[in-house]
């Protein structure tokens, strides 16, 4: 590849990133503006920012070699991704959850569910929740992305992760949500035109859609060869129910990840970042084409990148990238695609992991600032202290990304199960009460709480002595036990996220039917508006 | 259908076109509802006025 081409590029691409970041700062001048883009962002924009916040690089090229692996049945994770991602959060979520925040004055997912149950406790909690755990969902995208630089600019690791830090930091730090927002938009147009030219180059290239996968029907011998045992039937099948490859794809990918989202605080906050629920209307019609053309165009091209590398090499996708899931798109595009769409294509990895990446500083920092500190000294933010804590935060998940894989030997294997780990917290111990936050008058202050710690509690349990993924590289099974997770299959198979929501669910319910109920008046004040919604 | 043979698959393949329809459809008729009164004018001030008190305290 042209290294001066992609040299320019970039430096094109970062210049109006920073112009970007810069207009964001000139126009934040209060802490509405800085946590919320001043409650009136464009619903274009505020689309293309959920959008690209959702998807990062790990969501295109991890998931999309994990797709050219296992197959199409991955699909079941688009599905959801536009399905509950989308349309439920919108529709089901967004709506109230903007009129709601408006209503209590919250500018965060804790603040606002603190406010709804008036317990500054699930407010400060929550924060920390966010505050300890988001550092490593961070310290994996900046790890995916540091890599990725680092092979395509001949940089070092180390000299990727500071300098794309740092870039990130300063438009995150100045220009607060706004500044994120915009630059959001940009990145995640160039990842829609990256992913359209990608999937319409990639089936025209293999003779069409149904040829495509004809041909890709055709390798699932060679698939069930290597793969069988676990459970697999062919890309174009689903494994087999019950497997460990079923388990797999169902429970860890499709559901952790499909239903994980509802409860991202990086992207809950977006719904509140609207003048009204007419742009959230308006942003549904974007995000769900959007959502298509990202992991769908990924998976897609991801099983079917077996049938170019069967014709070229007589191996498929997992064997001819040696092994490594994460080389498959990339080596799918040098082989397969003009030089320019390689340059467009790292630009739209570049995007992905940065528009990422600034979502995380901005959570991590206003859950530091507004959600632990300024609750627990009760008092209103400012922008400064909210800045403060973004530093704070960035400074923490970048030392994770550079230490943890340097002085400890599973640092890197814990830092990829990082985002499985983030998702499953968020939504067993957030997602009940966040529900019942919206929907319910019945949920109380003590439900929430009691659901809160039995999500939390059950999460960690299984991520730490179960669920073998996460419980082999934590090692602490292994050092109390002798053995890497406590039960065999399925459970060692089974996410947390199957476990652990259910029962904060149930808890949440239960204790909330013993618990005094909350006083009519505040309800009224947070449903203010709701009831007569469309 | 399209080339796929397992039902579940080719259902899927449906699906995702389907539910992004089902985006785009609910945007489009709901393009100009909106339940509720936009921000008055003045809650912008408000928060001006009041970041600027908060900064001089601090």
């Amino acid at each position: 590849m042209n290294q001066i081409v992609l040299i320019l590029t970039l430096l094109v691409y970062l210049l109006l990133t920073g112009y970007l970041g810069y207009l964001g700062y000139r126009r934040t001048k209060n802490a509405t503006d800085y946590l919320l883009a001043g409650r009136e962002a464009h619903p274009f924009i505020m689309a293309l920012s959920y959008g690209a916040t959702f998807i990062s690089t790990s969501a295109i090229v991890g998931f999309g070699g994990a797709a050219a692996t296992y197959g199409m049945s991955l699909l079941w994770l688009t599905f959801l991704n536009i399905f509950a991602g989308i349309f439920i959060a919108f529709v089901i979520f967004g709506h109230r959850t903007r009129t709601m925040g408006y209503n209590l004055d919250a500018h965060t997912l804790p603040e606002l569910l603190g406010k709804r149950y008036q317990s500054r406790f699930i407010e400060v909690l929550s924060g920390i929740i966010i505050f300890l755990f988001m550092p490593i969902y961070t310290a994996a995208v900046m790890m995916g992305l540091s890599q990725f630089l680092a092979v395509n600019l001949n940089i070092s690791y180390e000299v990727a992760l500071f300098v794309f830090s740092a870039i990130v930091a300063v438009y995150v730090i100045m220009g607060g949500l706004k500044g994120v927002m915009y630059t959001d938009a940009l990145q995640g147009t160039i990842m829609f035109v990256g992913m359209v030219i990608l999937i319409v180059l990639t089936y025209t290239r293999l003779g069409g859609i149904t040829a495509a996968h004809e041909s890709l029907t055709k390798l699932n011998p060679f698939v069930i060869e290597l793969f069988g045992k676990i459970g697999h039937q062919g890309f174009t099948s689903m494994p087999a129910f019950g497997s460990n490859l079923w388990w797999t794809v169902i429970s860890t990918i499709v559901l952790g990840v499909g239903i994980g989202v509802l409860a991202q605080p990086q992207l809950v906050v977006r719904f509140m970042t609207v003048k009204s629920t007419r742009e959230l209307n308006r942003a549904t019609l974007v995000g769900g084409i959007f959502i298509l053309f990202m992991t769908g165009v990924a998976f897609t091209v991801g099983a079917v990148s077996n049938v170019y590398f069967h014709n070229e090499s007589g191996m498929i996708s997992f064997l001819a990238a040696g092994k490594n899931v994460d080389l498959i798109i990339p080596l799918f595009i040098q082989k397969t695609m003009p030089m320019w769409f390689g340059i467009l294509f790292l630009i739209t990895l570049f995007s992905a992991a940065m528009s990422t990446m600034s979502s995380q500083y901005h959570t991590m920092g206003t859950a530091l600032s507004r959600d632990i500190v300024d609750t627990i000294l009760k008092r209103k933010s400012t922008m400064s202290l909210s800045r403060i804590g973004t530093f704070i935060g960035i400074i923490v998940s970048t030392v994770l990304a550079w230490g943890l894989p340097r002085f400890y030997e599973a640092g890197s294997a814990i830092i990829a199960r990082g985002t499985s780990l983030f998702f499953g917290l968020c939504a067993s111990t957030l997602l009940p009460m966040y529900v019942g936050a919206l929907y319910s008058k019945k949920i109380t202050r003590t439900g929430a709480i009691a659901g809160m710690f039995t999500g939390f509690f059950v999460s960690m349990f299984w991520f730490l002595f179960v669920h073998q993924a996460e419980s082999k590289v934590l090692g602490l099974c292994q050092a109390l036990f002798g053995k890497p997770a406590l039960w065999g299959h399925p459970w060692n198979v089974v996410d947390p996220i199957l476990i652990a929501l259910p029962l904060s669910a149930l808890v949440t319910y239960l204790a909330s039917r013993t618990s005094k109920r909350t006083e009519i008046s505040h309800l009224d004040l947070c449903f203010q508006g709701i009831n007569n919604q469309k | 259908m399209l080339g796929l043979h397992d039902p579940w698959i080719v259902l899927v393949y449906l699906l995702c076109i389907g539910s992004t329809l089902l985006c785009v459809i609910y945007g489009l008729i709901n393009w100009n509802r909106g339940g509720e009164p936009m921000i008055p004018k003045n809650k912008f001030v408000e928060w001006e006025k009041e970041e600027e008190d908060l900064e001089e305290k601090s």
